[in-house]
């Protein structure tokens, strides 16, 4: 089963390499106005159709291109109630910072953990294979992150509840 | 074959750029509201004049060869006509009548007048008023339903062909009624009144049209498309359907710019970071080979993916082999922790480039999306036997095109081959 993980990687890879090939667009709407149209959404023919590369049910990733800016969504992995807070305060402590990630946007779209909205001044000002680079470490590193947190949530509970309950364990 | 000449003109992408007559001056735009004139002195290029009037991106700049005038457009509705005096060079303003980003403009081959593409779905075709002593423009405006991405002129100087976000290439007249003298009909139309549409035609899977280019003797039509794709359209006669419509899907990343080298070879670049020599006839085209010539293996895939290294790991058991080794086993079924993240490939291993030992840069001379490709040099026969690219990187680049026709393509560049 864990052998999915890497042609499903390889999928997104391939996707949003396709789907980075992005320019400098102005609006069409609004005067002197230049927005990702993929958030404001009003000119059809500049937005591509999204696509869904899905591991399993829990696991997708959402990829929407458009002429000047794409929106990529990733649903993590959460099996448990654990790891359901733990993504939770992972995904809301980076979006709360998203200014400092560059790429990262402030809120998800319904139904998925986190969101990245990369548009043409990025993919000016950064090389592209190392944005592409990064959204897949990305998703390597946030699986094993949140395992990791729920390990040491685990060792540190039965850690905790051995110190306490040794104080009224009675002595034999 | 000689090698290209690179030259880094600028951090940010390169979002205008057009060369001086002579080739001594190129005017480029670093991605700002001002365009840089650079003087060539002898292996780097010297910046010699600053044009700014815009107060937004500068997204497209021609330079007439014969009147020595160079007109920018801009996202911020304008553009101007600059010609050189004695006192540097002196902005004139066009009346556009647009009201949103003008995109791309062209001289056109006579230089009396000039079509500016525009975000407002309208073209307008600037000429100059002698009266009022300004530019003014003749505006198109149907079909057009989208923003105008790319324009050409015919070589005759009347037709003008437009590609659109929507998908359309559109072939009109350019004419302008009391400034030339009156058409001769064309293989695309024989009435040719101002803003005629002469001919219609469709990316064939969608996709908005990022360049339009006459073939130099203008019977055909070449445009690049988002859907990958390279088509080259054959007219056959006025109000006829075109003599041959032909496709040239590529499995690579779409194109943003062509120019034609001769009548049978056309230079495309885009996304894949390398300018790519088509050629063909009207009864089909195929791909010849890259202008880019890596110093590697010829087996190059048309964009070569990085690998990106991974950090040991991460959290308290982070530097435990045995852990680590458990937890790949377990997370991505790989035997050993020291292989690097997936698309693994060479592309690290050696590059022809100038920055050796950094990790992860293309194998390519671009390092980003070239966004332009013009001739910059043409031979004794008419053909253009150098071009140059531009792109998001900021670097131009002089390339010898390996010559077309029947002499080039792969065999051509084989037998310069050294093993």
């Amino acid at each position: 089963m864990s052998n999915t993980l890497r042609p499903y990687l390889n999928a997104v890879r391939a996707t949003l390499t396709a789907a980075l090939t992005l320019e400098n667009f102005s609006s069409q709407m609004v005067e002197r106005h230049n927005k990702p149209e993929i958030e404001v959404g009003n000119s059809p023919e500049v937005l591509l159709k999204p696509l869904i590369v899905s591991r399993n049910e829990s696991e997708k990733v959402l990829i929407e291109p458009s002429v000047n800016s794409i929106r990529l969504s990733i649903k993590i992995k959460q099996a448990d109630e654990i790891e359901k807070i733990l993504c939770h305060k992972f995904t809301r402590f980076m979006m709360m910072r998203a200014e400092g990630f560059v790429i990262l946007r402030r809120k998800p779209l319904p139904g998925y953990d986190i969101s990245f909205l990369i548009t043409n001044f990025h993919s000016e000002s950064m090389l592209k294979h190392k944005l592409v680079d990064f959204i897949i470490q990305f998703m390597e590193d946030v699986d094993k992150e949140i395992s990791e947190m729920k390990l040491s949530l685990n060792a540190r509970a039965r850690i905790v509840a051995e110190s306490y309950l040794s104080t009224v364990s009675c002595p034999i | 074959m000689s090698a290209p000449e690179v030259f880094q003109l600028s951090l940010g992408p390169l979002t205008g750029i057009a060369f001086s007559p002579d080739r001594s001056q190129v005017c480029v735009c670093p991605n700002s509201n001002e365009a840089q004139i650079y003087t060539r002195n002898g292996d780097s290029w010297d910046l010699t004049d600053t044009l700014a009037e815009h107060d937004k991106l500068i997204t497209a700049i021609a330079w007439g060869p014969n009147t020595n005038r160079i007109v920018t457009c801009s996202q911020d509705r304008n553009a101007y006509v600059w010609t050189q005096t004695e006192q540097g060079w002196k902005p004139a303003l066009v009346i556009l009548k647009i009201n949103r980003a003008a995109t791309s403009v062209k001289w056109s081959p006579a230089e009396n007048k000039f079509a500016v593409g525009s975000g407002s779905r309208v073209i307008a075709i600037c000429h100059f008023d002698e009266e009022n002593n300004w530019w003014t423009a003749k505006q198109i405006k149907k079909p057009l339903r989208s923003t105008v991405l790319s324009l050409d002129w015919h070589p005759n100087n009347y037709l003008l062909a437009a590609g659109t976000a929507d998908g359309k290439v559109y072939v009109y007249s350019g004419y302008i009624k009391g400034l030339e003298s009156k058409p001769e009909a064309t293989i695309w139309g024989d009435r040719l009144p101002t803003g005629q549409l002469l001919a219609e035609f469709r990316s064939p899977n969608g996709g908005w049209i990022h360049d339009v280019a006459f073939s130099p003797s203008g019977d055909a039509l070449a445009f690049v498309a988002h859907d990958s794709s390279v088509n080259i359209i054959y007219a056959s006669g006025p109000n006829e359907p075109p003599a041959a419509h032909i496709v040239v899907k590529l499995p690579a990343l779409p194109f943003t710019s062509l120019t034609w080298t001769s009548e049978s070879s056309i230079v495309a670049a885009g996304h894949d970071c390398q300018p790519i020599l088509f050629s063909g006839s009207s009864s089909g085209w195929s791909l010849s080979n890259s202008l880019d010539d890596p110093s590697s293996s010829g087996s190059k895939p048309l964009t070569p993916s990085a690998t990106g290294v991974r950090s040991g790991g991460v959290g308290r058991l982070g530097n435990n082999e045995a852990f680590n080794m458990f937890k790949a086993a377990d997370s991505k079924g790989q035997r050993s922790v020291s292989q690097p993240g997936a698309g693994g490939s060479s592309s690290t291993a050696s590059t022809g480039l100038t920055q050796v030992g950094q990790d992860g840069l293309l194998l390519t001379v671009h390092q980003n999306t070239i966004t332009h490709v013009e001739a910059y040099e043409w031979n004794q026969n008419g053909d253009v036997s150098k071009i140059f690219t531009a792109g998001r990187d900021g670097r131009l680049v002089i390339w010898p095109v390996t010559s077309g026709g029947s002499k080039g393509g792969l065999a051509g560049r084989m037998a310069g081959l050294q093993v």
